[in-house]
């Protein structure tokens, strides 16, 4: 089964890469964006008996820092 | 002084830190591969050294944290054993949980590589006695990633307990109230972004790095 999943960073962690990309968007005459925050997608292909728990345990161990980042699984 | 220098694939400054150990103490280190899942019972010293462990793949240092041999590393640290993760070393050991925060890209994006002035902070641990409290120094930096974030909490926590033991004197990377080096409670485990062992003989242009050995080697 495949699960997506959304690493960002946290609310109040600065992105200077999305910062980088927000000015470049603007040098492109692209109005109206108020912020650019960039994250990862991270895509699992997991066996069936992978439970819900030890995804989330994947996250916390290793896939997200969670001293910066957030993370949400999604079904693929 | 018996020290050891963990190796990881893509890791670039293992060498210079162990010409630099055996300059100093006068006795080469180990150099112990990732795959390893014991170290050296007798260890006074581990170093971390710095380069781009695992292709700084996911997060710098986030794969290196979770190799066989940091496990080893973390249970040394537990019993006393002191260790300094220099640049890589430093992120491997934020991502390890031996020390707190993250570092995370440069404020200005840029890869930042040359001498800075950085401030020692704290002289009161086995990895700056020979400097005095306040002293500046200049020491080279060259990284990505060497932007220190914590909660404010943790910062305070750190100022109020004199764990930031390196500051920056200078504008280089936005770091978090200019931390460069912090040192973890029990005073064992130092990381910092600068690279001593590239100040520690003037044949390579600068020492100010030297002390840094040179304490540890008296302690």
């Amino acid at each position: 089964m495949k699960r997506r999943i959304f690493i960002t960073l946290k609310t109040g962690v600065l992105d200077p890469q999305g910062k980088a990309v927000h000015h470049s968007l603007e040098g492109l005459g692209f109005a109206g964006v108020n912020d650019v925050r960039i994250g990862k997608l991270i895509e699992l292909d997991v066996a069936e008996d992978v439970s819900e728990a030890q995804l989330g345990e994947m996250c916390e161990k290793l896939l997200a820092n969670t001293v910066i980042e957030n993370y949400r699984i999604e079904v693929a | 002084m018996k020290s050891a220098v963990i190796v990881f694939p893509g890791s670039n400054c293992d060498r210079d830190l162990a010409v630099c150990l055996r300059d100093v103490t006068g006795t080469a280190p180990q150099m112990i591969w990732h795959r390893e899942t014991e170290l050296p019972h007798d260890l006074d010293l581990i170093g971390i050294p710095g380069g781009f462990s695992y292709g700084d793949y996911l997060r710098s240092g986030a794969c290196a944290a979770r190799s066989p041999v940091m496990q080893a590393v973390v249970k040394a640290a537990a019993r006393g054993v002191k260790v300094l993760g220099i640049c890589n070393g430093f992120q491997v050991l934020t991502e390890a949980g031996l020390l707190p925060g993250a570092l995370m890209r440069n404020a200005g994006i840029n890869f930042v590589c040359r001498p800075v002035k950085l401030r020692v902070e704290n002289n009161q641990n086995a990895f700056t006695a020979r400097y005095a409290a306040g002293e500046e120094v200049r020491i080279s930096v060259a990284h990505h990633d060497g932007n220190y974030s914590a909660d404010e909490a943790t910062l305070d926590r750190l100022e109020g307990e004199g764990r930031v033991v390196f500051r920056y004197a200078e504008a280089v990377n936005g770091s978090a109230r200019d931390i460069a080096g912090i040192i973890n409670n029990a005073g064992n485990v130092l990381g910092l972004m600068p690279h001593p062992e590239r100040a520690a003989h003037l044949g390579q242009g600068a020492d100010d790095g030297r002390r840094v050995f040179e304490s540890l080697l008296g302690a």
